[in-house]
């Protein structure tokens, strides 16, 4: 075996073993076979806990080679600690160039948020997923979630919205908002911002979702509608700010808000560093 | 064991990093249908089958995917190669098959084998179908997950027939086979999630 196989004489080239790989790339393509389809695989223990991201690790794993340029994202920032643990665990057992550039990335593995640069052809956004399948704080059962997008009875879902505008009179539903892609399945988008749900609609880059723990891969290929759940008489809409942010004075990207003082003086800024650094 | 390991023809130079790069090729492929896909690093493989049908099951099949072969590629040439380089079982069965290699001209290509089942359509086959040229031949139009709009792609070898049972295929969407056409050392997809547009019949 070539020397270029081993990192270090110690792991495999990007860390699993080339079974696994073999393994998790079948389940990839059968997931962009039938997007929004979870397609369940033999998930590996990381060194890293569940909640960390070891479903999109893996993904990433199987994907990336020595050519590729990766980019981690955890809420949009670059600089915290699961973004830098994860791109240097990736630039130190698959010897690839990292970035913080969204144009620059071949692979963007992202943590609850869409970057704000729009994707390009040929870029694979790689997310990570806590609870993968979208049906389940309304039905417990897997064999039932199972049966029911089988046979694509969604009306639980459509309910549970339903309720929501009753209690509150809007959809209240901010985060992890639910998907239906190309008109089939209905999709846990991860818990990213509702304002990020239009960006996975017809976007030219390839996405693949991981959930570690659930030992589940979905995706959804390029130019795939995306739809968000909604009524006639109560569109799907996105968050609206009236601040902008004090950084870049973007008043176009997702703000998150920042208590500065005791006082409680407030500040908004953009959650996507590599978009407001650009900018300034 | 027929021959002797001298006579088995290589695999990849490189196992690791040929297989990643050939598995995002085929990735695009199939995030793109009908778009084709030179693989650069495709072995040259026992003759038979084509180096693009060589390329994809050295670096997607192992001892978990049993393979079936059409007899026009089961010579012991090409078991000992795709069982030494890949250890991956070869079956009589096609029901049971997780891929399988036909030629273009197959009587009935998509008899038989796993179509995945309403609640797990991924446990479905993959069709490696050897044809003449990509590119080349009449111009089909595709449409679905993968493609901006439509997608216009040729295949040679395939009659209106095949499309037909093609469309059939799709109509079982999510359940279906996946499809995948070589060709010397290019490769194309049409996941079961693709539409083609099937010619009115004309006589042939």
């Amino acid at each position: 075996m070539p020397d270029t196989n081993m990192t270090e004489g110690a792991y495999n080239y990007a860390y699993l073993d080339e079974q696994t790989k073999r393994m998790i790339r079948r389940a990839i393509l059968k997931a962009v076979a039938v997007p929004g389809y979870q397609v369940p695989f033999g998930g590996r223990e990381m060194p890293l806990p569940y909640g960390w991201g070891t479903g999109g690790i893996q993904v990433t794993a199987a994907i990336i080679g020595r050519d590729d340029t990766l980019k981690v994202i955890d809420q949009g920032a670059d600089d915290t600690t699961n973004a830098v643990s994860i791109r240097r665990f990736f630039a130190h057992v698959a010897d690839v160039a990292t970035t913080t550039r969204t144009e620059e990335a071949t692979i963007i593995q992202t943590r609850h948020r869409v970057p704000e640069t729009p994707l390009e052809d040929g870029q694979i956004l790689v997310f990570q997923v806590p609870i993968p399948e979208p049906l389940r704080m309304l039905e417990p059962r897997e064999t039932e979630t199972r049966t029911l997008h089988a046979l694509s009875e969604y009306g639980v879902m459509q309910v549970s919205l339903y309720e929501s505008i009753a209690r509150h009179g809007r959809i209240s539903k901010s985060y992890n908002y639910p998907v239906q892609v190309n008109g089939r399945y209905i999709m846990s988008p991860s818990p990213i911002p509702k304002f990020d749900n239009p960006k996975l609609d017809r976007s030219p880059a390839l996405q693949l979702y991981g959930a570690g723990r659930e030992k589940r891969i979905y995706a959804v290929p390029p130019y795939t509608p995306v739809k968000s759940l909604d009524f006639d008489d109560h569109p799907f809409e996105v968050e609206r700010w009236t601040e902008c942010c004090a950084f870049c004075g973007s008043t176009e990207s997702f703000l998150d808000e920042m208590i500065i003082d005791d006082a409680g003086k407030r500040l908004f800024v953009c959650s996507d560093t590599d978009y407001c650094e650009g900018r300034r | 064991m027929n021959g002797t390991l001298s006579s088995l023809s290589p695999g990849f130079a490189d196992p690791s990093h040929n297989a990643q790069q050939l598995f995002r090729e085929v990735l695009d492929a199939f995030s793109h249908p009908g778009r084709i896909v030179t693989l650069a690093d495709a072995p040259h493989g026992p003759g038979t089958i084509s180096p693009a049908t060589a390329a994809y099951l050295l670096t997607l099949a192992d001892r978990d995917t049993p393979l079936w072969l059409a007899p026009a590629f089961d010579t012991p040439t090409v078991r000992d190669y795709l069982r030494f380089h890949a250890g991956v079982p070869i079956i009589e069965d096609r029901a049971a098959a997780t891929f399988a290699v036909l030629p273009h001209d197959d009587a009935d290509p998509f008899e038989g084998f796993a179509l995945g089942t309403d609640t797990y359509p991924d446990r479905s086959a993959t069709l490696v179908i050897e044809v003449p040229a990509l590119g080349a031949g009449p111009v089909r139009t595709g449409r679905g997950p993968g493609i901006k709009g439509e997608a216009q792609f040729a295949i040679a070898g395939l009659d209106d027939w095949f499309w037909r049972q093609c469309a059939t295929n799709h109509a079982l969407f999510p359940c279906g086979v996946d499809l995948v056409f070589t060709s010397g050392s290019q490769l194309l997809a049409l996941p079961r999630s693709i539409s083609v547009e099937v010619s009115p019949c004309t006589s042939r």
